[in-house]
């Protein structure tokens, strides 16, 4: 079975919200949609204070190329549009709106019927999934249609999607894949038409056998969809090891997968694509998952963006009094959260209680030089190296060591038997490195 | 419910710790012990427990008394130390030979350049090498393997097949009972087969990886092969003969792969298991000692850091 | 006997040849400095602490000597007395007449500006900031992890153990701005030294808007801008809702001091009334 060839780990998977029914989280009250994405520019807000708004009205103009529009997912009254904390520990400029009723536009198609022809040209549909505020919903919310439209004399080869879901606990596409698995393929075959390719692949993690013996029935239907079984392995899910993965190639250092041919999508976002596309629904609402050891009843919920993250574990019975640590997102990329007020984002994958044992950090103790570190790096690098150099400094020696490679996948703590602080330091390295490097080009 | 904790992700970890590691390694080395008790009996069990305990006493009193920081015996580090140490020597030492080997071994070789982790050679060949040059003759004498032999300082002596090639025996073991271990040596490293399951069980618990071990034995393999067959008269061992003999088994097994001392990433370690071969054979074959693993050990320990400078890991995405 | 003859004349003849490659190598290589230089080098403190803005000393000291004019010149560690003698050295007039001084910017201290969360990892500002905004509510402010207290060469600069902000030792302080790097939060700041270390300044750089700072930090700027219009000298701004005092134009009037609602102007070293600390504690304990 195939997996991608470089390092990587395999923690203890506690998928213990698999095979729940996705159920739809109540309205919250107040609903604090961002206005900013955790790449690129922030989205200018087009509404005011006091201005009546519907489900799926645009409420934020795309402030960029890098930067997507925002639509509302509540219908109500515009409160205030100010600074709120996000899952960053910072705040971003939010419109904060009072929640009446559930009023959606006119134009969103609400049928349930799965549409499968799409007629529009490959421009048209990059414009509507622009207009729909489509970004990568895998986490890293990059706007989609940046990635789908490649850079001038690059042609993509392949789509592949990412079903691979290789963080522990997540099931929010595990299950959108049980539920939705035709929506998503005929999403995959409209990615495929915006960027004129005759062949896309699958890959989900052997972990999820129904989703795979599904997805696989449902592509013969489709014409040039794979679905390709990979070996658990983190992190697959990471575009440069999945395209490894699947193609066996590997994205050169500083490049993307479009340089080998490739445009990786998630799933979500292929579901996204399909109900902006077909329905001529904008993007607000994804599926996250709150579980947790310590946690009563785990779930899968559909959940509007801006949704207060309190109101959807409420619904689920409420933080769990054995919790030291709140998770946005998996256990090895996610944040922790110093409340749960803030709102669910459109990257948000899910909310993750840790019980107290495991929350707190274990004594570091001197690095027995054991080459762990190096041996599970997906990435080749050298992370005790790395870790030394950020400790004094040493950022000129790190950019020569590609610190830039980093993903930031987190194995190299992981499994670090001395308990180093590893990926700290490696991150610290790559935010100033990434600076240094940005002030240079600037002097150019 | 308390203040909510916030780090930064990973916000999982494998469980993995050092002393899990080390308590590894110490079952890993329990064949090749009870091998060495078997063969060498009362001596093997007062020179293994002499010289862990002193380690570990050496360590605490280090760390309590002179550093004044935290106590870390129980990582179990200086334990394997101690037991390394007393694998590497002949099983009539006196006890007091020992505790000075344990000495140089945790105060000089590894406390002294900072503790766990800090050392540029291995410790427990530090004090081996520094025995052996302070003390030539008790630690050139090796007993005479008896099953549970209950003589200690007063067993009888026997010549190490790897003295033929100095001239100054004639007959050697068959390779079954080189292969078992039957022969005259230091405790720990006689039995190959012993040594062997260690290994296997390193790999399966993937403490460590093949690269060292593999490449140090092929190593002295080819080496000692081209010496052979071009001119036997001269070069009368014979790669297999050179494999099963001495403390190259051990050497490559569970000294030079010591974590501290060793390269870190694959291609840094064939590149360190080729060194540690050729100055083995260069000094058994060419040299004055009759063995030269541990010299030859801590001559690529002294270029490890080297090696880490200019051999890179594969990086993902380059083209080689 | 001619053993020893013959590694006797080896020995000569090798050390004639070496010294005379070495002669020939001194006088053909040989590069001009002036001498000035090292006359200069020996006057500066040696600590080769960047705080002049140059490497090292040693390229400081070349500076002055090449330099017109040694205005902008200033030995932070040596200060005043330094660069006196410098000027003596090199015959050119030193410009400086007083150095400024480290100013730690933030009031939030731990009774004032309550933990929202608990950090657990390493303990440097640096990769706290790097991952989030902060213990508190107050994203802007002091995280107290102390990247300043390391970086500073001359230990001016202390945590406070009540506080647990950071707090400059003037006396100590020789303006090197190591501190004001190290800072991810951009608190410290180097302000003109007034007489007696006098100094009146905003303690805060949050620049949230008023109403939202209030409920994490009682002691926060809030642009309330009653400063603004007390201060007779137009020496306080405002701007991202945050004021600040040019300390080129703060005559230490002490008016803004005065009807700063929420004691986020502090006056420190002045005769007669309270001093920072005890501001401070009365922030701290409001019933005394």
């Amino acid at each position: 079975m195939r997996t991608f060839k470089m390092g990587g780990i395999h923690p203890q998977e506690y998928k213990l919200s698999a095979g729940i029914k996705i159920q739809d989280a109540d309205l919250p009250r107040q609903a604090v949609i961002p206005l900013g994405h955790y790449l690129g520019i922030p989205s200018n807000a087009v509404i005011a204070k006091g201005d009546t708004i519907k489900v799926g009205q645009l409420i934020g103009q795309a402030g960029g190329h890098v930067s997507a529009n925002v639509h509302s997912s509540v219908s109500g009254i515009v409160n205030r549009i100010e600074g709120a904390f996000d899952a960053s520990g910072y705040k971003v400029p939010s419109v904060f709106i009072d929640v009446e009723g559930d009023e959606w536009l006119e134009s969103i198609d609400r049928t349930r019927e799965v549409k499968r022809e799409c007629t529009l040209t490959p421009a048209g549909i990059i414009k509507k999934i622009t207009e729909s505020g489509i970004v990568g919903l895998g986490g890293a919310t990059f706007p989609t249609h940046v990635k789908l439209t490649p850079p001038p004399g690059k042609k993509a080869e392949v789509l592949i999607v990412n079903g691979v879901e290789c963080e522990p606990y997540l099931t929010c596409d595990h299950q959108l894949m049980l539920e939705k698995g035709e929506e998503i393929l005929v999403g995959v075959t409209i990615l495929m038409k915006a960027i004129d390719v005759n062949r896309a692949v699958i890959g989900i993690e052997n972990n999820k056998k129904d989703a795979i013996a599904l997805m696989q029935r449902l592509a013969k239907t489709f014409e040039g969809i794979q679905v390709v079984p990979l070996q658990v392995q983190y992190p697959q899910g990471g575009e440069k090891q999945l395209v490894d993965a699947i193609l066996g190639r590997q994205v050169p250092s500083g490049a993307l997968p479009i340089e080998v041919g490739a445009v990786v999508q998630n799933v979500a976002t292929a579901f996204a694509v399909y109900e902006a596309v077909q329905k001529n629904k904008p993007l607000f609402e994804r599926v996250i998952t709150i579980t947790g050891k310590s946690m009563a009843h785990h779930g899968n919920y559909r959940a509007r963006i801006g949704t207060p993250l309190i109101s959807v574990v409420e619904q689920a019975g409420g933080i769990p009094e054995d919790t030291g640590k709140i998770v946005a997102g998996g256990p090895m990329m996610g944040r922790a959260l110093s409340n749960l007020d803030i709102a669910v984002a459109k990257g948000t994958s899910g909310v993750l209680f840790i019980p107290t044992v495991e929350s707190a950090r274990k004594q570091m103790q001197n690095c027995i030089r054991c080459t762990k570190c190096v041996v599970v790096c997906p990435m080749g690098l050298e992370p005790y190296l790395l870790m030394t150099q950020s400790e004094r400094s040493m950022w000129k020696e790190m950019e020569n060591e590609r610190i830039m490679d980093c993903i930031e996948c987190g194995c190299c703590s992981f499994t670090c038997p001395s308990n180093r602080p590893l990926l700290d330091y490696l991150r610290l390295g790559k935010t100033t490195v990434n600076k240094i490097i940005r002030n240079r080009h600037a002097r150019k | 419910m308390d203040k909510l904790i916030i780090s930064p992700s990973p916000h999982v970890h494998s469980g993995d710790t050092i002393s899990n590691k080390m308590i590894g390694v110490f079952i890993a080395l329990l064949p090749a012990y009870v091998a060495g008790l078997y063969f060498f009996g009362l001596g093997a069990l007062i020179i293994s427990v002499t010289a862990v305990l002193s380690c570990l006493l050496f360590e605490y009193l280090i760390q309590r008394f002179i550093l004044k920081g935290p106590v870390t015996i129980t990582d179990g580090s200086a334990a394997l130390t101690g037991l390394l140490l007393a694998f590497n020597l002949p099983s009539n030492l006196p006890v007091w030979i020992v505790i000075i080997g344990s000495l140089v071994a945790i105060g000089i070789a590894k406390m002294s350049f900072g503790g766990l982790g800090n050392n540029p050679f291995n410790p427990a060949l530090v004090g081996r090498v520094f025995l052996l040059i302070s003390f030539p003759a008790q630690m050139t004498t090796w007993p005479k393997p008896v099953p549970w032999n209950p003589a200690y300082l007063d067993a009888v002596t026997a010549a190490t097949p790897l003295a033929l090639l100095k001239g100054q025996i004639t007959e050697i073991p068959s390779a079954l009972n080189l292969f078992l271990g039957n022969m005259g040596g230091s405790i720990g490293e006689v039995s190959a087969l012993a040594l062997l399951i260690g290994f296997i069980y390193l790999l399966i618990r993937k403490i460590i990886t093949w690269h060292i071990p593999v490449s140090i034995l092929f190593t002295v393999f080819v080496f000692t092969g081209i010496l052979h067959y071009t001119n036997p008269e001269t070069y009368i061992g014979t790669p297999v003969f050179h494999l099963l003999t001495g403390g190259i088994l051990l050497g490559a097994i569970f000294m030079a792969t010591d974590y501290v001392t060793s390269p870190m990433n694959p291609r840094g370690m064939l590149l360190y298991g080729l060194g540690i071969g050729v100055i083995t054979v260069l000094i058994r074959v060419f040299g004055s000692y009759p063995e030269g693993v541990s010299f030859a050990i801590l001559i690529m320990n002294a270029f490890t850091p080297l090696i880490n400078k200019y051999i890179k890991p594969k990086r993902f995405g380059s083209p080689e | 006997m001619s053993i020893l003859i013959l590694s006797l004349a080896t020995l000569v003849t090798v050390g004639a040849i070496a010294a005379i490659i070495l002669f020939i190598a001194s006088k053909k290589f040989r590069v001009f400095e002036d001498p000035l230089i090292d006359r200069v080098e020996a006057a500066l403190p040696s600590v080769n602490c960047g705080g002049c803005g140059f490497p090292s000393c040693r390229a400081f000291a070349i500076e002055c000597v090449h330099t017109e004019s040694l205005k902008n010149l200033v030995c932070t560690v040596g200060g005043i007395a330094t660069m006196k003698e410098v000027a003596i050295i090199v015959g050119k007039d030193s410009g400086i007449l007083r150095l400024p001084v480290a100013v730690v910017r933030c009031g939030g201290g731990c009774e004032v500006r309550p933990l929202t969360n608990r950090y657990d990892g390493v303990n440097s500002c640096a990769i706290v900031h790097n991952l989030y905004g902060g213990e508190t509510g107050c994203t802007w402010g002091c995280l107290g992890y102390g990247d300043c207290v390391l970086s500073c060469k001359f230990d001016a600069i202390h945590i406070h153990p009540k506080t647990k902000l950071p707090e400059v030792d003037d006396d100590k302080c020789t303006s090197c701005n190591a501190c004001v790097k190290a800072c991810p939060k951009s608190i410290i700041e180097l302000r003109k030294r007034a007489i007696k270390s006098r100094k009146i300044y905003v303690n805060c750089v949050n620049k949230d808007p008023g109403d939202l700072i209030a409920e994490f930090c009682s002691v926060a700027c809030i642009s309330c801008k009653k400063c603004l219009e007390a201060c007779a000298f137009d020496a306080i701004t405002i701007s991202g809702n945050l004021a600040f005092i040019d300390s080129d134009k703060c005559t230490l009037c002490r008016q803004c001091v005065r009807v700063c609602p929420t004691n986020a102007i502090v006056e420190v070293n002045f005769p007669g009334r309270k001093n920072q600390q005890e501001t401070i504690e009365e922030v701290m304990n409001p019933a005394n």
